[in-house]
């Protein structure tokens, strides 16, 4: 059986009919007891369990997922990935997983795709240009790579923007990084499920987590639809869904519910090749590899957990997206959809201990989840091996509402929060 | 668009609706000592339930509040009622 991907491999298996190509991951039954049991198997919880095994050695690891891998946050988001963050705390986080990411493919020997295009934050007045500059300023001081553009710059690098001189947001210039991009999210979840697989991890799909086993306040292991499960420790990862993996165990957290909703176009001819966001419209787009546009904007504006759009906020993004490119208005969309994030007061996450002894948390990406996917698991995987924070994500351990030192990004990353 | 009850105006387009906060949080007496757990509990922490939820609203082009119940998966508003019963 053929497991590992090379040009020699593909070779191999073409010559065979492609008979010979292994799945990419077990699906074993759950054992009893395990060292760590993480809850949510999408990006954060994959990314997980292959950092505990790989840079911890704790391989005696299970994930467990109520759905299929791929069927939550993790396929339902624009795939963009950055680090223009204005707090030092906030770049260092996702510097580390825009790092990450730009070695994932080799590192996993899976190729996610990370197309490095560009990422543009327009700035549409004078006053805007001056905020474009501190950020471009803080960012640099953070070690995150950014340069501030003028118009004519903006304009060569996206000439299908509306550059009229009649614009109702007219484009003064813009925040660019250049290393910032977007993936392939289906691979992600999929690479690291198989990366984490091939060193022991169990992973355990159509399972739901239906209650925590709390014996003396301490947490030792999780009831599921597949029986009882024990486990030394446990991480919960499941983006949106946190508040009720909480209720069942016996700890709060600060966070509403929101749809975040995204669109995609059909597919047309290369229209640009980098990621252009506007905060005056709230819309953000980017052209995937198969020419679809992939359009994004804000929250919706009433906090639920149903899983799909709705007209306010389409009305919103879609007539942002047609004043950012007055081309785009004729173009169809193919389809949208919705995910739900859990959002924090400061729109920054929570990476920490939940209170309940036993359980840790990472969760509260807000609307960021996917870009952060290789630092979450990093991070959330030196929390769960030692017990104690990794520098970095020790600054978004949830007792920072209790001290009053949030690390406020609602302002701070330019995006609708 | 979604028309939501306002127990003032009638139905009225979603839009018109803002989302305040969850019902039956109480400010904690601001003249006595508070801890900063009880305080931040008041500020930050919610229920944030899957399913019905007892919530207040606000009608911005009436600029009353009053209470929501809503199913927060399929967007049912469950019913609507004046904080202050004798006000409607």
């Amino acid at each position: 059986m053929t497991r590992h991907y090379s040009a020699l491999s593909l070779l191999r298996e073409g010559l065979k009919g492609h008979t010979g190509w292994a799945p990419l991951w077990r699906s074993p039954a759950p054992k009893d007891t395990y060292d760590v049991v993480i809850v949510g198997g999408g990006g954060h919880g994959l990314a997980t369990a292959y950092y505990l095994a790989k840079n911890h050695g704790v391989t005696n690891v299970a994930v467990i997922e109520k759905g299929w891998l791929g069927g939550g946050n993790t396929g339902r988001n624009t795939t963009v990935i950055r680090s223009n963050y204005f707090y030092p705390e906030s770049t260092a986080l996702y510097d580390l997983s825009v790092r990450l990411y730009e070695g994932l493919s080799r590192d996993i020997n899976y190729n996610v795709m990370f197309s490095q295009r560009g990422m543009m934050v327009l700035a549409h007045s004078d006053a805007e240009m001056e905020m474009a500059a501190r950020t471009v300023n803080a960012m640099q001081l953070g070690g995150a790579d950014a340069e501030l553009l003028g118009a004519k710059e903006v304009q060569k690098k996206a000439p299908v923007l509306n550059f009229r001189n009649d614009a109702r947001y007219p484009i003064h210039g813009a925040i660019f990084q250049g290393r910032g991009g977007t993936g392939r999210h289906d691979a992600v979840a999929w690479g690291y499920a198989r990366a984490a697989d091939r060193l022991g991890i169990d992973i355990i799909q159509n399972c739901e987590v239906t209650g925590f086993l709390i014996e003396g306040g301490v947490c030792k292991g999780v009831e599921t639809t597949q029986g009882l499960i024990r486990a030394g420790s446990v991480g919960v990862a499941t983006a949106g869904h946190s508040s009720v993996l909480a209720k069942m165990g016996g700890y709060k957290l600060p966070l509403h519910s929101y749809a975040l909703q995204a669109f995609v176009t059909e597919a047309i001819k290369p229209f640009m090749d980098t990621v252009a966001f506007s905060p005056m419209t709230g819309s953000y787009f980017s052209q995937s590899d198969k020419g679809g546009l992939v359009i994004g904007g804000g929250l919706d504006r009433v906090p639920s957990y149903g899983q799909r759009g709705n007209m306010p906020m389409q009305e919103t993004v879609l007539a942002g997206i047609i004043d950012m490119a007055p081309a785009l208005a004729k173009v169809k969309l193919l389809r949208h959809w919705a995910g739900i994030v859990d959002v924090s007061p400061d729109s920054s996450p929570l990476i920490g201990p939940s209170g309940t002894e036993g359980i840790y948390i990472n969760c509260g990406w807000g609307t960021g989840g996917f870009k952060a996917i290789p630092a979450g698991g990093y991070l959330f995987a030196h929390l769960l091996a030692n017990g104690a924070h990794h520098d970095i994500s020790r600054p978004f351990d949830p007792g920072r509402f209790n001290t009053g030192h949030l690390i406020d990004e609602a302002a701070g990353s330019g995006i609708a929060h | 668009m979604q028309q939501f009850p306002c127990p003032f105006c009638g139905l009225r387009d979603e839009r018109e609706f803002h989302f305040a906060g969850e019902a039956g949080k109480t400010r904690p007496d601001t003249t006595k000592e508070i801890s900063d757990a009880d305080w931040t509990a008041y500020l930050y922490y919610c229920t944030n339930a899957k399913g019905p939820s007892r919530e207040i609203w606000v009608h911005t082009t009436c600029q009353e509040y009053f209470a929501m119940t809503r199913d927060t998966v399929s967007m049912e508003v469950l019913s609507t009622e004046a904080l202050n019963e004798d006000a409607a």
